[in-house]
């Protein structure tokens, strides 16, 4: 299995974590990634709000380099697999808009025809590997660990953008991949809402207590942890914790994993290359349940 | 068909609490989520509060939550939400107080509309006779004049789930229609407005509104449009359009997000920069360093991205 690989900037940046475990998951399962280095950031939903056109264009760009490379994309970023989803739909739909966006991509030697396949590394886990090559690969069962599933909102709205009226079995992948690497999923509220990242910036209060919310109730429901596909969501629902607990005026400690770090602790991957101690929020408890060691 | 519902009740005058009760009815094969409830009120249950009117999907009545999802239930077949005869959870609308059972009290929903003045307000002499709008001038407003003002978005907003004061999606959406009607001459104050606390800048970009919409309006699609509007006007001092431009600046230059410039730019005020520090200091302290290093570095190939900025900036369709 082969992908052309879209890190995404949090990858690369704030969250280097997320990076190295999937690189580490990736080699554990066999699934070579191509890294489109020269690929642009998606503009994250706010360059689409800016300027529609311009960030459909530069997504043509990164998709026109996998169907250079005749690879399907693979993301790991719920918003940047919603990005890529949005417009790629745009882009298929109409020859027309293709064209005009196509033009701006001539110079470079690239040009789109719509055939790229845009997945989330969630999705070809649960797709592509398929369960029962996963449950075979799964060495450390993560036990009685409790995992509160987070989506990120690109990944699940709008519905029919992401293929969920053909394949409803996508609501629950994060559900079933929790189950699969033997842990228990937790059910409550906030797994398909929003973290609050996007408006920290301009109304934090608002922000900050979504993540306080969703936090506390994956707490309140037994949660020794939060996983989530989306490093957005990660840097408000890890990263903003502590400020979170303020707002919401509760006690907060629940560590949050990147999708492919939760994956590679069942796989058996040392924890130094899943870049655990990297969390804001310390992720010692996770690894005291599933390995029986702190570190 | 046998149809298996389990609906929310509450009665402020009964002696017992927000409960679930259980039915099972026989209902045609094509039955909506309607006809259940009708059925069990008639037949079953007579207590049973249901809103509803046209029964046609027009007149906005019926909207509530099935399997957690606001939805019209006259125009929801059963057949879609339990394809195999799964039982189904009907409850009220969300962010707007239950009145009984399956009924909301809408007065949140229409003092945050009647906030946004809904109506047209002219300037200068008046024609001779009627307005005369171009055809493409109304092109951008059909998506909007099709709400039936349902309150569905209301109802499944994750802001007004935190922030009751929030203008909703409803209400800035038909803003929109109000500020981009050729006819209106207020468009300035308007975005002023909408613009303040609670306004424009506090949606999430969740995509909740354009889920459950029953008649695709999109108002998150529009609320992003006041956002353009909004700076296309001037109205720039705000957070939302700092953020904006530090990230649309951040690409054009290197292809990709200098995160830490964007978060500081974000903020207008100093103090709020401060509000930075602590979060700054646990990322160093975790040891988390980029994987190009501590400095911001252009992607390859940054020179096409900044081409196709200079190309189509200024540029909207
Ligand atoms: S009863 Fe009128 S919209 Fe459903």
């Amino acid at each position: 299995m082969k992908y052309a690989f879209y890190p995404g900037c949090v990858a690369k940046g704030g969250a280097p974590e997320l990076y190295d475990s999937t690189l580490a998951v990736a080699a554990a399962i066999g699934l070579e990634l191509v890294e489109l280095t020269g690929a642009a950031c998606t503009g994250a939903g706010v360059l689409s709000e800016r300027n529609p056109e311009l960030a459909d264009t530069l997504n043509a760009r990164t998709l026109a380099m996998a169907e250079k490379e005749g690879l399907p994309l693979m993301n790991i970023c719920s918003t940047c697999h919603g990005v890529f989803s949005q417009a790629n739909a745009r882009l298929k739909k109409d020859p027309e808009y293709r064209a005009r966006v196509n033009q701006h991509l001539a110079p470079e030697g690239l040009q789109y025809s719509g055939t790229t396949e845009v997945k989330h590394m969630l999705w070809v886990l649960m797709e592509d590997v398929g369960p029962e090559k996963l449950k075979s690969l799964v060495t450390n069962p993560l036990g009685d660990l409790k995992a509160a599933p987070f989506y990120g909102c690109y990944i699940v709205r709008p519905s029919w953008v992401l293929g969920y009226d053909i394949k409803p079995e996508r609501k629950h992948y994060l559900e079933d991949l929790i189950a699969i690497l033997g842990a228990e999923p937790v059910e409550y509220q906030g797994a398909t809402k929003c973290c609050g990242f996007p408006i920290l910036t301009m109304n934090r209060t608002n922000s900050l207590t979504m993540t306080g919310t969703h936090v506390s109730e994956a707490t309140e429901k037994g949660a020794d942890c939060m996983v989530t596909p989306c490093p957005l969501c990660h840097l408000n629902l890890d990263g903003g914790q502590v400020e979170a607990a303020g707002v919401v005026k509760k006690h907060l400690a629940l560590p949050v994993l990147h999708l492919p770090q939760m994956v590679g602790l069942a796989l058996g991957i040392p924890r130094d290359k899943l870049g655990l101690r990297k969390n804001l929020v310390d992720t010692g408890p996770v690894l005291e349940k599933v390995l029986g060691v702190n570190r | 068909m046998e149809a298996k519902v389990r609906v929310a009740r509450y009665d402020p005058d009964g002696n017992r609490d927000h409960h679930f009760d259980e039915y099972t009815v026989q209902l045609a094969e094509n039955a909506m989520v309607l006809d259940a409830l009708i059925d069990i009120r008639e037949n079953v249950d007579e207590t049973l509060s249901v809103r509803c009117s046209c029964r046609s999907a027009i007149c906005g009545s019926c909207a509530m939550r099935v399997n957690g999802k606001a939805t019209l239930v006259c125009n929801t077949p059963m057949s879609r939400v339990a394809p195999n005869g799964e039982q189904i959870t009907v409850e009220p609308m969300g962010n707007m107080p239950v009145l009984k059972d399956l009924v909301v009290d809408l007065e949140v929903f229409w003092n945050k509309v009647k906030a946004i003045t809904p109506w047209i307000q002219p300037e200068g002499p008046k024609p001779e006779r009627e307005y005369i709008v171009a055809d493409e001038h109304m092109q951008n407003l059909i998506n909007t004049v099709q709400c039936i003002l349902c309150g569905a978005c209301v109802s499944d907003c994750t802001v007004l789930e935190v922030d009751p004061s929030f203008m909703g999606p409803a209400a800035l959406a038909k803003a929109y229609r109000f500020a981009a009607d050729p006819r209106d001459g207020h468009k300035q104050e308007r975005l002023e407005l909408y613009s303040q606390a609670s306004g424009m800048w506090d949606c999430t970009h969740c995509f909740q509104c354009v889920e459950v919409c029953p008649k695709g309006v999109a108002p998150m699609d529009w609320i992003l449009e006041l956002r353009r509007e909004a700076e296309a006007a001037g109205l720039k001092d705000h957070n939302g359009v700092r953020h904006s431009e530090s990230l649309a600046h951040s690409v054009k230059e290197s292809g990709w997000l200098d995160e830490a410039k964007l978060a500081m730019d974000s903020y207008g005020k100093f103090s709020d920069k401060l509000k930075l520090v602590p979060v700054g200091v646990r990322t160093i302290l975790k040891g988390k360093m980029p994987k190009t290093g501590p400095f911001h570095h252009k992607r390859p190939g940054a020179e096409h991205v900044t081409r196709i900025f200079e190309e189509l900036e200024g540029k909207h369709s």
